[in-house]
């Protein structure tokens, strides 16, 4: 709460709503400081009038036994908190409308980048369909310079169940519904790392279904951009490991280009190593916990839908030498 | 059959064999009775439901924790919010108004005695089908498992692919069964008040309760005839090959959604408004006063009922609707603040220029105020669209409906207990416990449901069994799972004033509170027929134009 007082410098938490960075954000934290301020305001008067009925009216020791006047009510003070309330009602009303019109009937600039956001239990599928990257979990768009805004759209779908994308300093959430393509947008103003979570009950791990927004100037998003249009670089030196790979289960469910890898059901892992978590943000993207996660995916999040493959240690060691190698 | 013919009278001396006993109580048709099992069944199922929060409150003590299963914290919130509603919610505010409306209408029982026993026990079973599912949840795959689809069971959560075994079949059904029996009792509830009313009580003269039970019923009837539709649906989804919501095969998940919202929303009326009914009660009588407004009243009632049909899909604001649809709910939603707060504002007005005895059907009572007063301005903030898309999933949401479910209907559904008490067993309950058991849950609840608001607002989304350390978020939870225990401990000290003073307490005559309404001019208990001669009423306070010839209603009304 304290950040809406200091709008801007220290949020409370990494998620929280009222330290807004993109447009969607502001626009909502902006509406909510005036809403909080009518609903303190409403507040304070009828619970100032509770505590002094409750104090003036309460019955004394020395109390006569008699029974206090009958007031049975009183047309006019009934109309004053009848129309006083429908006032404010309209107010709020009106202004809510206001955003709501700025917020979802924006009309976006040609330029702005299309990504479609897939929601799959429990991970994020990331597509960008202009310039031909697909990846997961992690989110890269360019930051937005508010005099030149470079909105991004996020077309949303859901391949099996409910999802809600929420990030919540950058926008409010928008749910993911299978059969039912939504969208949402941001526009962020700042460079940085932006978290968040699935807001919409999907199943088992639904608590580790996180989300992470990289917002990069444009040369370092232009950058990512070229490097995830490459296809893996392969090297001989984890061939074992590749051949591990390709000959258990794994390419059922991903994709590895340039190789016979081209399951969809889980995470593209072209360039795996180009992020920073694994398992949607449930572990950080180090050899130890990828090897951890390829020996029991349940040892890091139980209920995921990656069975464990039963690799004995050294193909254990030779997966996890082959996942290191796709940079 | 009467229970005269059995031999039995309600002043009989002589204790029956426990085994007559329990027989009298199982097959009993006398409303009193009923309402008794109804809110004794509510009772036991909110200890189950508190359990249950409790585990889930152990699990988030701290991130990362691992006192349960992601599976487990699952179920358990599902089981905590159908059992709360459907088990603890509503059997509580009927077995209130199945003992009371056919008291304070001066009636002998209700309209349809044996359908009000049906619908009782159809809804003791729907709650036993819910809790069979631990058992016999997965059917032949083996071990049992409770429903995990959450208490508004999305789809396609719900469908064959996500959600194999029957758990998600025991849900279904168990709101399909108790669904008839709430049916059956809101249609008793309105043709007993319509039809079985004193001689001289015209509608205009009924005790703001009935009136209000009057709205509540035909809100159950409008309501929960949705919600059995879309159970048969997805039982015809997952049984006979239909695809409704089944999205794989091109049905909609965004229909079960307006399904169970249709329901859903009415539903916190059906629960609110009973609620509004005990403090328009209680509230004059502590404070010595007629309601304030009483046309006002009922026509507030009738308002907030015919509003509360056109709000549903503000529980649908994030999921993509069209901006006119949004407009339009935040329209209507923020309409029912209205006539809402008229009602505050009335019973303010009552205690206004009173002499109010703080005894503790009071303290629950103002305590009630004050957090349905929070309620409805957190209600107005999540009312606004554009706030909700960044409040609605949150803890934000879990601490507001809450604030109305605990803070508003629970606190007032306490106050009933303390203010009837004495009627319902002739006996008066321990004030100074009665006091504790208030002190104990204002804190908790304050611990628990004040600071539950915080997480929410930094971002943090409900239904995760586990969170992440540094977002902040971890203080708030400890300190909201510390108020569970101060809850606990309050809900224990209540358990304890009843079942002490039911045995011991000290005889209460049949008015103890200098009452104004019919159900206090009968013997504390009632006997089984209620009135030995029907009372004839001119007023609305029927026993203030007795106390007071000089000065009765009915002059002025």
């Amino acid at each position: 709460m304290a950040a809406a007082l200091w709008p801007g410098p220290t949020p409370l938490s990494p998620t929280d709503i009222f330290a807004p960075a993109s447009t969607p954000a502001k626009s909502i934290f902006e509406l909510s400081l005036f809403v909080l301020s009518a609903a303190a305001a409403i507040f304070l008067v009828v619970f100032g009038l509770l505590v002094y009925a409750v104090l003036r009216f309460r019955k004394r020791a020395n109390d006569d036994g008699r029974e206090p006047a009958q007031v049975y009510g009183s047309t006019q003070v009934e109309l004053a908190w009848t129309i006083i309330p429908v006032l404010i009602v309209l107010v709020l009303f009106l202004t809510s409308a206001r955003v709501i019109l700025s917020v979802q009937d924006a009309v976006q600039p040609a330029g702005a980048l299309q990504v479609t956001v897939i929601g799959h239990q429990f991970w994020w599928e990331y597509r960008y369909p202009g310039l031909n990257v697909v990846t997961a979990n992690e989110l890269h768009v360019p930051v937005s310079d508010p005099q030149h805004p470079t909105p991004t759209v996020l077309k949303l779908l859901s391949a099996d169940t409910d999802h809600s994308f929420w990030v919540p300093r950058l926008a409010g959430k928008t749910d993911l519904i299978p059969n039912f393509p939504n969208s949402t947008w941001i526009d962020p103003h700042e460079i940085g790392l932006y978290e968040g979570q699935c807001a919409q009950y999907c199943g088992t791990q639904h608590a580790k279904m996180l989300l992470r927004v990289y917002v990069d100037s444009r040369e370092d998003f232009e950058r990512w951009v070229q490097k995830q249009r490459q296809p893996a670089e392969l090297s001989e030196a984890v061939s074992r490991g590749r051949a591990v790979f390709e000959r258990t289960a794994c390419i059922n469910c991903h994709a590895v280009q340039g190789t016979a890898a081209n399951g969809t059901f889980g995470p593209d892992l072209t360039h795996l190593m180009s992020r920073d978590t694994i398992a949607s943000g449930a572990a950080p993207n180090t050899e130890e916990e990828l090897r951890r996660w390829v020996e029991n995916p349940d040892s890091i999040k139980p209920g995921s839908r990656m069975p464990a493959m039963g690799l004995d240690k050294q193909q254990l060691d030779e997966v996890t030498a082959y996942l290191v190698s796709l940079r | 059959m009467s229970t005269e013919s059995m031999g039995w009278t309600a002043t009989t001396d002589v204790p029956r064999p426990l085994v007559e006993r329990l027989h009298h109580w199982v097959t009993t048709v006398d409303h009193k009775r009923l309402g008794i099992l109804y809110v004794v069944y509510a009772l036991i199922f909110l200890v189950v439901g508190g359990i249950e929060a409790t585990l889930m409150r152990i699990q988030l003590i701290r991130p990362h924790n691992a006192f349960v299963s992601p599976q487990a914290f699952n179920q358990l919130f599902t089981m905590h919010g159908t059992t709360m509603i459907f088990f603890v919610a509503m059997p509580m505010v009927f077995g209130f108004a199945n003992y009371l409306v056919p008291l304070m209408i001066g009636a002998r029982d209700m309209a349809f005695p044996r359908l009000n026993a049906f619908s009782f026990w159809m809804t003791a079973f729907g709650g036993l089908l819910l809790y069979f599912s631990i058992v016999g949840g997965y059917g032949l795959y083996g071990a049992g498992g409770a429903p995990d689809v959450g208490w508004f069971a999305y789809a396609p959560l719900t469908a064959k692919t996500f959600s194999p075994g029957h758990s998600t079949d025991f849900w279904t059904l168990s709101l399909l069964v108790s669904g008839v029996g709430s049916i059956g009792t809101a249609v008793n509830l309105i043709a007993t008040i319509l039809c079985l009313r004193c001689p001289g009580m015209t509608l205009g003269k009924m005790p703001l309760l009935a009136w209000m039970n009057l709205t509540m019923a035909g809100l159950v009837i409008l309501a929960v005839g949705p919600l059995t539709a879309a159970q048969l649906m997805l039982v015809v989804d997952r049984y006979l090959g239909g695809h409704f919501f089944d999205t794989q095969a091109g049905g909609s998940a965004v229909v079960w959604m307006h399904f169970f919202w249709v329901f859903g929303h009415p539903e916190v009326y059906v629960l609110a408004i009973p609620a509004f009914a005990f403090a328009s009660e209680i509230i004059p009588v502590f404070s010595r006063k007629a309601i304030f407004g009483y046309p006002v009243m009922v026509a507030a009632t009738l308002a907030i009922g015919f509003i509360s049909m056109s709000v549903w899909a503000h529980h649908m604001f994030t999921v993509g609707m069209t901006s006119l649809a949004n407009t339009f709910f935040v329209l209507s939603t923020m309409a029912i603040a209205v006539p809402t707060g008229i009602k505050i504002f009335n019973w303010l007005a009552t205690m206004w220029g009173g002499k109010i005895s703080f005894r503790t059907p009071m303290l629950f009572a103002t305590a009630f105020l004050f957090q349905f007063l929070i309620a409805g301005l957190t209600g107005v903030m999540l009312s606004s669209a554009p706030f909700n898309w960044q409040l609605s999933g949150s803890y934000f949401v879990v601490a507001h409906f809450h604030y109305v479910i605990v803070g508003a209907i629970l606190f007032m559904v306490f106050a009933a207990f303390y203010y009837w008490f004495p009627k319902v067993s002739g006996r008066m309950y321990d004030e100074r416990l009665g006091k504790l058991h208030f002190w104990l849950f204002v804190i908790g609840f304050h611990l628990t449901f004040d600071f539950m608001h915080v997480p929410g607002l930094l971002g943090m989304p409900r239904r995760i069994y586990t969170y992440e350390p540094g977002r902040g978020w971890d203080v708030w939870n400890l300190i909201v799972t510390i108020g569970v225990l101060f809850q606990s401990a309050a809900v224990l000290v209540f358990v304890a004033n009843l079942v002490l003073s039911w045995f011991r307490g000290q005889p209460a005559g049949s008015d103890p509170w200098d009452g104004w309404t019919l159900e206090w001019s009968t013997t504390s208990p009632p006997p089984e027929y209620n009135y030995a001669v029907l009372p004839v009423v001119r007023s609305r306070r029927p026993l203030w134009d007795l106390k007071h010839p000089e000065d009765p209603d009915w002059k002025y009304e």
